[in-house]
């Protein structure tokens, strides 16, 4: 009953997002339907496609949109992404309904083999029936592509798909999203965004040696690629603890909020899929986040305090042009460093790669401007880029581990093989 | 046999200030806009980032960030009785290169020019009489008045993030401000910048002198600002590196910094750039603009078909290519006919060298970072007594203290040796100077055409500069000199040196890069190239932008009124697109 | 019509002139000299290199010592030219772009002008040293036997005022040309960014209290009549001088 039931809410709260983004002429609570016409469920598919990110994967750099292709690299090796396009003989256009449907839900192609989870399908498995066959409905309305999908390039015996059955067994429990009763319509919705088609903790979540996100603390910070996803938990520090609904709404809806701008692979995010999102629907993803409890916070250790002054010195010399005196940063143009949940995230990979390859902010229509900062990979050193970042992690009430030369000479060489 | 491209609806020539603010009007108008820039593409980051552009020698002293002469420049002369010569090295103005044009390496003075300036013939012969004016003085109105303008110059300043205070609003005078200011509608966006010790000690002494000071407006933003197109800017740091340098922090208004992140998203926009436009095309009727021919990076003559054409290029620029593409009456100083070429103006500048204890740290400092008096502007005192026409602004202003050229020694200092040393040691942090900014008028002697006997890589002739500072303006410049000398004397504790203006008009030293006229706008199309909407006489499906419209230069930085002029000939520009033909019938 | 692609401005950040990373910021000084080698990051010389010279001979390179010297000299404010390393910065820039006066007019004919006309000779930076320099040593040998360089200081102080006053004739180039031209070089060489190879040590600025490229002075600027105490900085850092040498 409750499953009915939650899917029964989901479905509701599937049309209620639908209607306030305003894409659909039907409005559910009057219309006579029990479920969309053929249009409405595009529209709807384009929504949750957008929701995914699908294209982020599922498009080469300049490759044909959902044709695949792309490399996905994993700790394991390279995987690439398939064609998704409505292609008969290299895409999926002979799938069903079904067959759709138990990839998403079940991790299993049509053929009967299993999917790699770089395809998060651990997560998809949350999505209901109804929005699987709505983002199916829009697929199937892309541009077929013939492009034959590239052999993943995973040593044995990983390539093995039925390597993934075990896998499956131990970490994978197919399953859609169960609304907690407890908790409010918004919440539930937040929740099913966030653990479902938003597949957050893919790379907020901490994974294990198997590249399986820990269930018991998803969203505790984890890496993506070489940039570190900080923890979306309430930790005051390196959490949202400080965040209000409204920074969490602006900043997946704007790439800004008043405390930082979206940097790295989150720009790209935002610009080509949370900032699509409707209002309740980024509003729901708020509270639901607000709602995940501070995990408690490990002790840090002192940096060295002339790894510190060098630091301050740095930090005089080349950045406080943008970021001010006191990491103050400038409302509205450059990021604040002080009480920062993403300079003081438990890894500094994303501070580093900041400081070595500049950013821009994304270029949306609310904010057009694209404010870049430069690189800073020429000019400063490992040595000097360590105690920078040391610096900024332990100055003005920041509270983060230092960083090492080391620390810093690793990524750059993981950057300069992986320029994505 | 030139390649010949697909036609576009407008094509603008060059791609700095007013060409960014016409493709902005004229595609939100539903227009295809194509501008040609015969430089680069340049962006804050990484052409001006904080950690390399700093650097004084590169951008400054070696001049990297400007036009080289090497690849465009022209001939000049005081009088017609001389051979122009080459101007080898850039020295008395630096025009740009590179997309932004002068507006990535201006200081962001941003000033309106008084209500009479535009009416200044009038106002002349009615306050002083007809024969008050040089018989040699080609003195004329603007045919456009400052009441037209205002919402304009308010739309400028409101783009680019103005930090000032309003002296005038509606009429009524505002405590802080510029009391002799033209009215305007409302304030500036952002209130004006810090203030720096040396415009402290000039407030002061400028008030004991019984003049008027006040913040000089700035468009170097006083805080992080976001402009009516959404553009989000920084806020000025003071880095001392404003004028001929790119700002790095999005602070100083430039077309990178308030339009081109929503420009360069159009559809309907696009730009080509190391496309050198070497003529503007018409129809064997000679009456109509077909488009221009440009020169590409390979070499390649282009043949760019429009159905209107906009010179945006540098104010001398668009002069030379009216002169090459042979439309309008190129300007005869002998017999005084002809227009195109005429009524060529520029700045004339004094100072006055101050030297005090108090610790200055000149290199603190802003573009726009000033305090100035306006008490001798225009006609906002009375020139009866005093024989001449004109006036200027009085300010010091805090522009940087770069090692280099930015240093102030006296007069007694010696120019070399130990002597030198010791006098830079006591001088460098204590030393400032107030400016005089004159106005120019324009003179049948000063004038542009082409030059016989030199020419560019294409084999066209360089534009020829006849030009000299004539007595009038002498008489102007000492007059505001002496009013410097006057603050500088009520500076307790400092001596000063007082750096007149002397002798003739040299190209050698850097002054202003305030070259106006060439094209001058007017009700009258004997005396003028463009009508009020700075649409072409001749060529009626032809505008001209720039300083290059005015007919003598005011004692303001000509950009505020460049940018207003911009956008009130962007909406004739519109009317004329509904419906093509002359918007003045002479 | 869409305007994509082809029409639309295509430009690579590699583009512009203005952008140079470190390693290319000193290549442009540098140009092919062996001596300071091509620093790049990661690349890093164990042993400190002195600069030699790249466009003078020994010989101009001591008139230049010489001179320079005289025009800032060694005194009780500080050191001179030589310590500030003022031969290196305008040999490195006469071997460079200016030297060859790359973005001036350099087309012919060249009739003299007035003063108002501005420069009018048809020959480079680099010429005008090399030829001035060598009219200049014969003029010394011829008058008093020797070398500038082996001339005592009052000497050479009275040369160098007959050049800036157009004293001594040079051939074809004015002295006043060349004086100016060196005067100006060398205070550029004395007070441009240590990373050009002058202003060792931040000499120049030292002398005048110019701390170097910072782009914060917001909490600064109101604090009137104080000094600034942030120590000194250049565009390649604290200690321009271990960056030159390869050690940072």
């Amino acid at each position: 009953m409750n499953a009915r039931l939650g899917i029964a809410i989901t479905l509701a709260l599937g049309f209620a997002g639908l209607c306030a983004a305003g894409a659909v002429a039907a409005n559910a609570s009057t219309s006579a339907r029990t479920s969309p016409g053929p249009h409405a469920s595009v529209q709807h598919g384009r929504y949750l496609v957008r929701a995914g990110d699908c294209m982020a994967c599922h498009t080469a750099s300049n490759g044909a949109p959902y044709a695949g292709g792309r490399a996905v690299p994993t700790p394991f090796g390279t995987i690439y992404s398939t064609n998704i396009t409505p292609d008969p003989d290299t895409g999926i256009g002979r799938w069903d309904g079904d067959d759709f449907y138990r990839a998403m839900h079940q991790g299993i192609a049509r053929d009967g083999h299993r999917l790699y989870p770089a395809f998060p399908y651990p997560w998809f498995t949350k999505l209901s029936r109804d929005d699987v066959r709505d983002i199916k409905a829009y697929l199937d309305t892309r541009a077929p592509v013939r492009q034959r999908d590239i052999a993943p390039k995973l040593p044995w015996p990983l390539s093995m798909r039925s390597a993934m059955a075990a896998w499956d067994a131990m970490y994978f429990d197919a399953g859609s999203y169960q609304a907690n009763p407890e908790k409010p319509a918004q919440w539930n919705r937040g929740a099913y965004l966030v653990r479902g088609v938003g597949h957050c903790s893919a790379c907020h979540g901490d994974k294990n040696f198997a590249g399986a996100v820990d269930a018991d603390h998803p969203l505790g910070g984890g890496f993506a690629e070489h940039v570190f996803a900080p923890a979306l938990t309430g930790g005051k520090r390196d959490g949202l603890g400080q965040w209000s609904e409204q920074d969490i709404v602006d900043y997946l809806g704007t790439g800004r909020n008043a405390i930082t701008t979206a940097a790295g692979p989150m720009a790209e995010v935002v610009s080509q899929s949370t900032r699509y999102l409707s209002e309740p629907d980024l509003r729901a993803i708020a509270v639901y986040l607000k709602s995940l409890p501070a995990p408690p916070q490990d002790d840090v250790a002192d940096a060295d305090a002339a790894v510190m002054r060098r630091g301050a010195a740095l930090y005089l010399d080349n950045c406080e042009g943008c970021h001010l005196r006191g990491g103050t940063g400038e409302t509205g143009a450059f990021p604040r460093l002080r009480d920062s949940s993403a300079i003081q995230a438990e890894q500094p990979d994303t501070l580093i790669a900041t400081i070595l390859r500049g950013d821009a902010v994304p270029a949306t229509d609310a904010d057009p401007t694209g404010l870049a900062m430069p690189a800073f990979g020429q000019r400063l050193d490992d040595g000097d880029i360590a105690a920078l970042t040391t610096y900024i992690r332990q100055a003005w009430g920041n509270r983060a581990g230092a960083v090492s030369s080391k620390d810093v000479k690793d990524l750059r060489e993981k950057l300069h093989r992986n320029p994505n | 046999m030139a390649r010949r491209e697909r036609p576009v609806d407008v094509v603008l020539v060059g791609f700095g200030w007013t060409a960014a603010i016409i493709a902005q009007e004229l595609t939100d108008a539903g227009v295809q806009v194509l501008a040609l820039e015969r430089g680069e593409f340049r962006d804050t980051v990484p052409d001006f980032a904080t950690d390399t552009i700093q650097d004084e020698l590169r951008y400054a002293v070696r001049k990297q960030i400007f036009e080289s002469p090497e690849r465009e420049t022209l001939t000049f002369r005081n009088s017609a009785d001389q051979t122009a010569l080459p101007m080898r090295h850039l020295g008395s103005f630096l025009p740009a290169a590179g997309v932004g044009g002068a507006g990535v390496h201006w200081n962001g003075q941003c000033w309106r020019f008084l209500p009479q300036d535009f009416e200044i013939r009038t106002h002349t012969e009615q306050r002083y009489g007809r024969k008050f004016i040089p018989e040699s003085m080609n003195l004329q109105d603007w045919g456009v008045t400052y009441d037209e303008l205002e919402p304009h110059y308010d739309r400028f300043e409101y783009l680019c993030g103005v930090s000032g205070i309003a002296g005038n609003i509606g009429g009524v005078k505002q405590p802080g401000g510029n009391p002799f200011e033209g009215a305007r509608k409302r304030g500036y966006p952002l209130p004006p910048l810090k203030r720096s010790a040396s415009t402290v000690l000039f407030d002061k002494a400028a008030r004991e002198a019984g003049f008027d000071p006040f913040p000089c407006p700035a468009a170097n933003a006083s805080k992080p600002y976001r402009n009516p197109l959404g553009v989000q800017m920084g806020q000025c740091t003071y880095c001392g590196y404003c004028e001929w340098f790119g700002c790095g922090n999005y602070s100083k208004a430039s077309p990178q910094t308030t339009i081109l992140p929503v420009l360069l998203k159009k559809d309907n926009f696009s730009y080509r750039t190391r496309c050198n436009v070497t003529r503007v095309n018409t129809d064997n009727t000679g009456k109509r603009a077909t488009g221009v021919t440009y020169v590409d990076v390979d070499g390649n003559e282009v043949e760019q078909p429009a159905g209107m054409v906009v010179l945006c290029a540098f104010a001398q620029h668009n002069v030379h290519l009216l002169l090459l593409s042979k439309i309008g009456t190129p300007y005869d100083p002998t017999t005084g006919r002809g227009v195109v070429g005429r009524n060529y103006a520029y700045q004339i500048t004094s100072s006055v060298d101050v030297f005090q204890k108090e610790i200055l740290n000149p290199f603190m400092g802003a573009g726009a970072l000033g305090q100035g008096v306006d008490n001798f502007n225009g006609d906002n005192f009375d020139h009866g007594p005093l024989g001449f026409i004109g006036g200027g602004y009085i300010a010091l202003w805090n522009t940087g203290g770069r090692p280099i050229l930015q240093h102030y020694l006296p007069e007694d200092a010696p120019t070399w040796g130990s002597g030198w040393k010791k006098a830079m040691h006591d001088n460098y942090l204590t030393a400032t100077s107030i400016a005089t900014h004159g106005s120019v008028m324009s003179y049948r002697s000063n004038y542009l055409d082409l030059d016989p006997t030199w020419r560019d890589e294409y084999g066209n002739p360089l534009l020829r500069l006849t030009f000299d500072y004539q007595p009038n303006e002498h008489a102007m410049s000492d007059f505001l000199t002496d009013q410097a000398t006057k603050i500088a004397q009520a500076i307790p504790g400092a001596t000063h040196h007082v750096k007149k203006r002397d002798g003739h008009y040299s190209i050698v030293p850097y002054q202003t890069t305030h070259n106006t006229g060439g094209a001058a706008m007017g009700a009258d199309p004997t005396t003028s190239v463009v009508n009020r909407y700075l649409q072409s006489w001749d060529v009626p499906n032809l505008f001209v932008m720039g300083a290059s419209v005015f007919p003598q230069n005011a004692g303001y930085n000509p950009t505020g009124t460049v940018g207003a002029l911009t956008y009130w000939a962007a909406e004739a520009m519109k009317r004329y697109l509904k419906n093509p033909g002359p918007l003045v019938t002479a | 019509m869409s305007m994509r692609d082809s029409e639309r401005g295509k430009h690579g950040h590699g583009d512009s002139p203005l952008r140079t990373s470190r390693r290319t910021f000193l290549k442009s000084v540098v140009a092919a000299t062996p001596a300071l080698g091509l620093l790049g990051c990661g690349s890093h010389h164990g042993a400190a290199q002195a600069w030699a010279p790249v466009y003078f001979t020994p010989e101009e390179a001591a008139f230049i010592d010489a001179a320079t010297q005289r025009l800032i000299p060694a005194d009780d404010l500080g050191g001179g030219a030589n310590e500030a390393g003022i031969t290196a910065f305008i040999d490195l820039q006469l071997a460079g772009a200016y030297g060859r006066a790359e973005r001036w007019y350099m087309q012919g004919p060249w009739p003299r002008g007035i003063d108002q006309q501005g420069f009018q000779l048809k020959y480079t930076p680099a010429q005008i040293y090399r030829d001035a320099i060598g009219r200049m040593e014969a003029h010394c040998r011829q008058q008093h036997g020797k070398p500038f360089a082996q001339l005592d200081p009052a000497r050479q102080d009275d040369l160098l005022h007959a050049l800036e006053n157009g004293k001594v004739d040079l051939g074809e180039i004015p002295a006043k040309t060349f004086f100016t031209m060196l005067w100006q070089n060398t205070q550029e060489g004395y007070l441009a960014d240590p990373a050009y190879s002058g202003n060792r040590d931040f000499a120049g600025w030292k002398l005048i209290g110019f701390p170097g490229p910072r782009y914060n002075y917001v909490e600064d600027i109101e604090n009137f009549g104080k000094p600034y105490e942030a120590p000194f900085v250049s565009l390649v850092g604290r200690d321009p001088s271990a960056y030159l040498r390869g050690e940072s």
